[in-house]
């Protein structure tokens, strides 16, 4: 009886959710862009940081809430920070001073 | 290889690569127009057969259930073969550097008092909405991964306000351990009473509760949801503790 019921259909999308969608995808496409074409490592994470919030914010636009809050959480808090602290240790590495000079 | 002769091939890989990539995209549905079956009947179902209306959350810890177990224990995995690896790591380092001195006499860089008021500030919400997260997976869009994380979060801010020290005393990676272990084994265990008193493995034993859609329904998606949540919790913290506990000691050994 629940599986007979053909008339459901999603709900159309709005314009402006659609303009939404496009600009939040252009602006995911200029982060992720934005991540690879910086080369310091610690500006690394923190753009990259910024680019899980976007995405998170484009999940969340697409009607995803429950991927919205798990890259938030993963994307923009938990992997930069081991990132981060993966390279407060090694540049810690004794000897790796002498070795830029 | 030569660079031109490289970027040569390069170029005919990458024209190729695109072309089936351009082949493949046009034979996709229309961007927003889902085609299976799948969505609509979960859609159609979850209510009816958990009472819940946290529908990703359902899919996740009811119909595929026995998956998200495995997924689970990928996570526990990982954490647990880090940890063993880092520990390995530290021992040696407190060895060269002479033993125990290094970890007593490890020194942090000094917290600003903004980070630290800000960090103390955000610790509370932060875990209540971590709680709130990973108890309301049968009702909201929410759920243990996610609930853990953030609660992990609420930690990493004590850290951030420079408390690392303080909770490193009481040894938090002894608790971590075994929270992160029972948390693991709290779904694992669900699915065992569902074999014993339903026949199959992660069968629904609890009673679904009367009002749809209330914190009290779903049957057994917001005890799972529960440990899914202290386990990641765990696991991360245990991850980032690591990670945190391998700086601080090589700081120390490098200040001595």
């Amino acid at each position: 009886m629940i599986l007979s019921d053909a008339t459901f259909r999603p709900p159309t999308t709005a314009w402006a959710g659609q303009l939404l969608e496009v600009v939040l995808l252009v602006l995911v496409a200029a982060a992720a862009t934005l991540v690879v074409l910086t080369r310091r490592p610690q500006r690394q994470v923190v753009v990259l940081s910024g680019y899980g919030l976007l995405l998170s914010l484009l999940f969340f636009a697409l009607q995803a809430p429950d991927v919205t809050l798990s890259e938030m959480t993963v994307g923009a808090v938990v992997l930069p920070l081991v990132v981060l602290l993966t390279i407060s240790k090694l540049k810690m590495q004794p000897g790796r001073e002498e070795e830029k000079k | 290889m030569r660079p031109e002769r490289r970027l040569l091939f390069f170029v005919a890989a990458a024209a190729g690569f695109a072309a089936f990539l351009v082949w493949g995209l046009t034979g996709l549905p229309a961007f927003g127009h889902y085609r299976g079956p799948y969505g609509y009947l979960i859609d159609r179902l979850t209510v009816h057969y958990t009472h819940a209306t946290g529908l990703v959350s359902a899919v996740n810890f009811f119909f595929r259930g026995f998956d998200t177990v495995g997924e689970e224990f990928i996570l526990f995995v990982a954490a647990t073969g880090l940890a063993t690896v880092m520990r390995g790591l530290r021992e040696e380092e407190n060895e060269v550097s002479g033993g125990e001195a290094v970890s007593a006499g490890v020194s942090v860089p000094r917290t600003s008092d903004g980070v630290r008021t800000l960090a103390l500030l955000l610790t509370g919400p932060t875990l209540l909405i971590g709680w709130w997260l990973t108890t309301h997976a049968q009702t909201d869009p929410s759920g243990g991964f996610q609930g853990g994380a953030v609660m992990a979060t609420a930690v990493v801010l004590i850290y951030l306000a420079g408390e690392y020290l303080k909770l490193r005393r009481a040894d938090p990676i002894v608790v971590t351990d075994s929270v992160e272990a029972v948390g693991a084994a709290g779904f694992a265990i669900v699915g065992l009473f569902g074999l014993v008193a339903g026949g199959t493995y992660l069968a629904e034993v609890l009673p679904l509760g009367k009002h749809i859609g209330a914190v009290n329904a779903g049957g057994t998606i917001p005890l799972i949801s529960l440990c899914v949540g202290v386990e990641v919790m765990a696991a991360f913290l245990l991850v980032v503790s690591e990670f945190l506990g391998q700086t601080l000691v090589l700081k120390g050994a490098l200040d001595s």
